[in-house]
């Protein structure tokens, strides 16, 4: 089994952002991303995913550091404006066959 | 006046919600209901229509349509000058109530049904012809010619967010399956109406509860604001309604559509559109207040005005 060290970027944000983040991620060189629907409490108030419009997204990308700091500048000159986004990232280590 | 029971549903949610009781509905459901009640209401408008299609309502069609667009306008100047409310959050309020509300609507057509009133079938092609025009006149107030809007998604976001493509969609079948054609999905989509109508406003309930808090912080303008628009646009959908010569059932149907506001489709489009107006203020007024004022007393006030200017203008 192989295992390589990449960076976990993660990004929270509104749920109504995900047709738009679908299109944008992949020219950015993202190949691939887990979504999953989200809900908490964070500086946009309490977000309870009870109804489709007001809940959050959770976006996980497994990426390089540099492809990584693309991707959060690109959301943050788009978004950080007028969305709650929230975007951190961790070491992980990818366990692959 | 008799008391349309599902409307109690709404009290319900509302009660639960304030009590911090630990239903909920899961969001699969709540899909689930609403792809349900925009199929139904689509293929009953359908079924109508391809009962009553005449040609002269395409004329009426086209004064209904021009004249729901101006209910941004009336909407736009009160909550810019008369409200002092900034430039975006006007016009995505405007937009909101421009647009319509199926769930208000189906709780007209349950009205319409308790007083045995008839009404014509093609009112529900305006639930799908009156939720656009609104949402492109609030991008343009609020851009007023400067900044760039994403028009290619809010397009794609209001002709094929499910609630415009499912109601089309309900609507064509309908009108190709005719009456007969359609009798074996009738316990599904029209018997069971009522019943998921009611889950559906239990929901509806739960969610207006959450957004008192948002209200709360917008003060007393926002809050009167949502109770006198719609009385102002549902007079307009009884004096339009009365003046293309629709049934009183009609002018009850269209005055509730005028009066409605989406908050579902709308704050999707709005949010992607005027990303800079405060959601909470839209959504607040649109389910907190007016979508809970249409149910109690918008509705019988709107009968009671089409009643009144169908006896006396003839």
């Amino acid at each position: 089994m192989n295992t390589s060290n990449r960076l976990m970027l993660t990004v929270v944000c509104e749920a109504v952002l995900e047709p738009l983040l679908e299109e944008e991620l992949p020219p950015l060189g993202v190949t691939g991303y887990t979504i999953t629907d989200a809900r908490g409490l964070g500086s946009h108030g309490r977000r309870s995913g009870a109804w489709r419009k007001e809940g959050n997204i959770r976006v996980d990308i497994l990426c390089d550091p540099a492809l990584a700091e693309r991707v959060a500048e690109h959301l943050r000159r788009e978004y950080e404006a007028n969305y709650g986004l929230l975007i951190f990232s961790a070491p992980v280590q990818v366990h692959s066959a | 006046m008799s008391f349309e029971p599902v409307v109690l549903f709404f009290l319900l949610g509302v009660a639960a919600g304030l009590a911090r009781s630990d239903l909920k509905i899961p969001s699969s459901i709540y899909d689930a209901l609403s792809i349900f009640l925009l199929l139904a209401i689509g293929l009953k408008g359908g079924v109508m229509l391809a009962e009553h299609a005449e040609p002269g309502m395409l004329l009426d069609g086209a004064v209904i349509v021009l004249a729901g667009a101006l209910i941004p306008f009336i909407a736009f100047p009160l909550l810019r000058w008369v409200g002092r409310m900034n430039r975006a959050d006007s016009a995505s309020i405007a937009a909101h109530y421009g647009s319509v509300s199926v769930v208000t609507f189906s709780v007209g057509v349950t009205f319409l049904a308790q007083e045995g009133q008839a009404y014509e079938g093609y009112m529900i092609a305006f639930l799908v012809l009156l939720e656009m025009p609104a949402l492109v006149i609030g991008v343009l107030l609020a851009r007023h010619g400067q900044g760039s809007v994403k028009w290619g998604k809010l397009l794609h976001e209001v002709f094929f967010g499910k609630s415009i493509f499912l109601l089309a969609g309900g609507l064509l079948i309908g009108y190709l399956a005719g009456a007969e054609g359609i009798k074996p999905l009738d316990k599904l989509f029209f018997d069971l109406f009522k019943g998921v109508l009611a889950l559906f406003l239990l929901e509806m309930g739960l969610v207006a509860a959450g957004r008192v808090a948002d209200l709360r912080a917008h003060g007393p303008f926002l809050i009167s604001f949502a109770m006198v628009m719609p009385l102002i646009a549902g007079l307009l959908g009884v004096v339009v309604a009365w003046s293309v010569g629709l049934t009183l059932g009609g002018a009850l149907l269209l005055a509730t559509l005028y009066a409605s506001a989406s908050y579902i489709a709308a704050p999707a489009a709005m949010r992607i559109a005027v990303p800079e107006a405060n959601p909470g203020l839209s959504i607040g007024a649109a389910l907190g207040v007016t979508f809970p004022f249409n149910l109690f007393v918008g509705i019988p006030v709107y009968y009671w005005m089409a009643q009144t200017l169908y006896r006396f203008g003839g």
